[in-house]
């Protein structure tokens, strides 16, 4: 398809000898909003890392506007416009939160997002932006690395699990800056444990159970006792009993 | 005045091992390795400075216009080539790999030098002193020292400061985030050593101006850059010259009693930071 | 439904049959060595038996030291300053050189133990300049320039030449199995398992209640008065000690670690392989200086990178061979 950005086909990733991810398929389009929930150990980091050249895959091709990417390096494929938002944040402690969001920049892609207008989006972080990257709150570490992340000018970002351990009025206004960055056009996917919020913002849902794509759809057309099902494996009655 | 003669003794030495110094933390902050034949490339850059001298006579701070590059080039593809296959979680492999480099240079150098000592001829500035209050103070320590100085604030400067010193620490903090923002953590690694061996040259040069030098001289100086380093503190390039000077000053005391026991009295002064302090005297601060 | 649980505690039993393997290979390598020459025999046992004290310390312990010399050293001036300034009997002053080399290595821990993986090693290394320098400033021990044993002591130990190499290769042998021994009695017991989960895991084995530390220092301090006893051995056989020598980086460190390296790290079989490897190459090349020490330098290197679990690591990879097993199995 023409508007296709980001396609996978038949992907397998191995840790050493573990198989994390089965023969996976997976696409995203220029603009779209995909969402990939699944519990612990799904793979749902693994993909976004064999996404982001962080990982290679075994076999399967990840392609990028129908350019294998698959196998190389991290460092080229965010300078073709693939940018992670790492779980757990990853700030670099020893850098101020300017500095952690100058080193986005090294990707040297040109593109709108600058530092100015990154704290356009999140004063909050405009106002700490001498402190070192450890010193600020849970909510205002996650903002810093998307915006670092976004200073590679990215055609797709990649989030994972960005409200992980955060109070529910900070998701709330980090999704909201999310639609903010999706108004331009950018293409997104976001890794959530969080259904409902997923199904919020998503136009496509995948599923992943223990390496595999065992659900995919637009939110709005899978119900939510579908995607329960598929997230714990279970095979329920009628009456909702396994 | 035997105090001021002691001072200034403790300068130069200061000075000199800050050098030292400077170089194995950097690469230490950087990359988590130490290079167990730090010395033996201090010594290789005063080899190299007699190799240009001899081809073309210049004085030998002249010849670091090619010291300095070339050993930051051997700097570089050590890394890039060797070293960068080493850098992990094992603490060991690095460990045994210099070790076993240095063995080799040593040997390398005794084999194309022979084991005869040498001395870079410094000309004037070698004996050269001014009087201050009665006593003559040589030009030279004060030279050192003032290089020292400026090697060090240079360094902190650019780490501090400089793109490239917010591309290393970020390297040096997480070296795999790096990639997802486009830096090739390998080419850093090699950018950090080839900065590293470009400040080995100048204290090489330095060194072999001022003493006798030959082949076997590395390990005495990778222990003296590591008793800095522990003495000053991890992490700090202002902690490289405070250490130096505590151990140039600790030596120079000691010489002054007995020659003899110059080294081992600041083996003792080591000893006794490490029990008492042992994060060092100025660690790591940040900003 | 319930099934029956069994519950076993482990006694620290002592796997006396563990060492008949270890003990047997280092007879026959001494032996072996002993039919081509005596002394150099016994120099191949000693070097055997520090490379598996050294595998001990880095490949078990985790602790990678270059300062070993410092208990050869101290080993040999102890033995010499015993059996010469005290006159006491050879065997004792070999004890006594032991003892001095366990005294050294209780209070250098105290310091370099605050020192973690490079640094703890370059500690070492200081730790051994320390004890060098201060030999070379005491005049009792005969300074810079070296001591001398006198004929007389060395004459206890046999009326000719070939009884004293004789008497040299039995000590070496008796030291050699002795450290083998010790090194698979205390790698098979509990202390040997505590070892192995603390090079694998310090912090979750100290999560289960192992002290790295104390345990960590025990082997530093025991593969130092076993280091120390075969330094006496060595100032028995040269009869001359400098202090440049007695505390060699190149003989007493460079050397066993190259010997632990090529024959592989962290494994009993090891040393045994490195040994004759070390001994074939010195024999070839050893004429050739400083080129030689090159060569020996290079190869540490490219095993290091390509082959790090050297030789004895590679003919397991592809055989699953395991002569001294180490580890414990199901039954």
């Amino acid at each position: 398809m023409s508007n296709s950005l980001l396609s996978l086909a038949g992907v397998n990733v191995f840790y050493g000898e573990f198989q994390a991810l089965f023969d996976l398929s997976f696409d995203v389009r220029v603009g779209e909003c995909v969402a990939l929930v699944g519990s612990n150990g799904a793979g749902k980091s693994t993909l976004l890392k064999a996404i982001a050249g962080l990982m290679s895959p075994r076999s399967g091709t990840v392609s990028l506007r129908g350019d294998s990417i698959g196998g190389i390096g991290a460092e080229t494929v965010v300078k073709k416009g693939v940018a992670l938002v790492p779980e757990g944040r990853r700030l670099f402690p020893s850098l101020t939160v300017e500095e952690n969001l100058l080193m986005g920049a090294q990707a040297k892609r040109g593109g709108p997002w600058s530092l100015e207008r990154i704290y356009q989006l999140f004063p909050n972080i405009a106002e700490r932006r001498r402190n070192l990257g450890g010193a600020l709150s849970g909510g205002q570490q996650q903002m810093v690395a998307i915006g670092r992340a976004l200073m590679t000018n990215p055609d797709l970002l990649l989030c994972d699990e960005i409200s992980l351990g955060l109070a529910p009025v900070v998701v709330r206004e980090l999704y909201e800056r999310l639609a903010t960055i999706r108004a331009e056009g950018m293409a997104v996917v976001i890794v959530e444990q969080d259904i409902g919020q997923a199904s919020k913002v998503a136009t496509k849902l995948y599923c992943l159970r223990s390496g595999r794509v065992v659900l995919e759809g637009s939110p709005a057309s899978l119900s939510r006792q579908q995607i329960t099902e598929a997230y714990f494996g279970l095979e329920t009655t009628a009456h909702g009993h396994p | 005045m035997a105090i001021l003669e002691v001072i200034v003794q403790a300068m130069m030495l200061g000075g000199l091992y800050a050098l030292f110094a400077a170089g194995l933390a950097l690469v230490f902050g950087v990359m988590r390795i130490v290079n167990l034949a730090h010395g033996d490339f201090i010594v290789m850059a005063g080899f190299l400075a007699l190799l240009v001298i001899w081809a073309v006579p210049v004085h030998p701070f002249v010849s670091l216009l090619i010291v300095i590059p070339a050993m930051a080039a051997i700097g570089y593809v050590l890394q890039r080539g060797l070293l960068n296959r080493i850098v992990g979680a094992d603490p060991m492999a690095p460990l045994l790999v210099t070790f076993g480099l240095s063995i080799l240079i040593q040997n390398a150098l005794l084999q194309a030098f022979s084991g005869d000592t040498r001395k870079l001829q410094g000309g004037a500035i070698e004996t050269s002193s001014m009087s201050i209050g009665g006593t003559s103070v040589g030009h030279y320590p004060i030279l050192v020292f003032v290089v020292a100085v400026g090697v060090i604030w240079g360094l902190q400067t650019l780490f501090y400061k400089t793109r490239l010193g917010y591309v290393l620490r970020a390297t040096s903090d997480d070296a795999q985030t790096v990639r997802l923002m486009g830096v090739d953590n390998r080419h850093v690694y090699a950018v950090a050593s080839a900065l590293a061996f470009a400040v080995i040259s100048v204290a090489g040069v330095l060194m072999a101006v001022r003493t006798n030098f030959d082949p076997t001289l590395g390990p005495a100086r990778l222990l003296t850059a590591f008793e800095v380093v522990i003495i000053g503190g991890l992490g700090s390039f202002w902690g490289a010259l405070i250490g130096g000077m505590v151990l140039g000053l600790a030596q120079a005391i000691g010489a002054r009693i007995d020659p003899g026991i110059q080294m081992l009295v600041g083996h003792i002064v080591f000893l006794f930071v490490l029990l008492v302090r042992p994060n060092g005297l100025w660690p790591k601060v940040g900003h | 439904m319930t099934t029956a649980i069994e519950i076993s505690r482990s006694r620290n039993f002592i796997d006396w049959p563990g060492i008949v393997g270890p003990v047997l290979a280092t007879l026959l390598f001494g032996v072996v060595a002993g039919l081509i020459d005596l002394r150099l025999a016994a120099d191949m046992l000693i070097y055997l038996t520090l490379a598996q004290l050294w595998n001990l310390l880095s490949g078990y312990a985790g602790l990678v030291s270059v300062g070993q010399q410092a208990f050869v050293g101290l080993g040999g001036y102890t033995f010499y300053y015993v059996a010469v300034g005290l006159g006491a009997p050879v065997l004792v002053a070999v004890a006594c050189g032991g003892v001095a080399g366990l005294l050294a290595a209780s209070v250098g821990s105290i310091f370099i133990f605050r020192l973690k993986g490079a640094y703890f090693a370059i500690g070492t290394w200081v730790v051994a300049e320390i004890c060098r320098l201060t030999v070379s400033i005491t005049p009792q021990l005969g300074g810079g320039s070296g001591a001398s044993l006198p004929v007389s002591v060395v004459k206890a130990l046999g009326a000719t030449r070939g009884m004293r190499d004789m008497s040299f290769l039995i000590i070496a042998f008796m030291l050699a199995v002795v450290t083998v021994s010790s090194i698979v009695l205390l790698l098979r017991s509990r202390y040997g398992i505590a070892l192995i989960a603390i090079r694998d895991s310090e912090r979750a084995a100290e999560a289960l209640g192992v002290d790295s530390l104390k345990i960590k220092r025990c082997v530093y301090i025991g593969a130092a008065f076993a280091t120390a006893l075969i330094g006496s051995l060595i100032f028995l056989m040269k009869l001359r000690m400098t202090p440049d020598a007695a505390f060699s980086v190149l003989d007493w460190t460079a050397y066993v670690l190259f010997i632990v390296v090529i024959g592989g790290s962290g494994r009993l079989e090891g040393p045994f392989i490195g040994t004759i490897v070390f001994f074939v190459l010195r024999a070839f090349f050893a004429a050739f200086g400083p080129l030689y020490l090159v060569i020996l330098g290079a190869v540490a290197v490219l095993v290091m990178l390509f082959a790090p679990a050297g030789i004895w690591g590679l003919i397991t990879k592809h055989t699953g061979w395991e002569i001294f097993p180490v580890r414990r199995r199901k039954p």
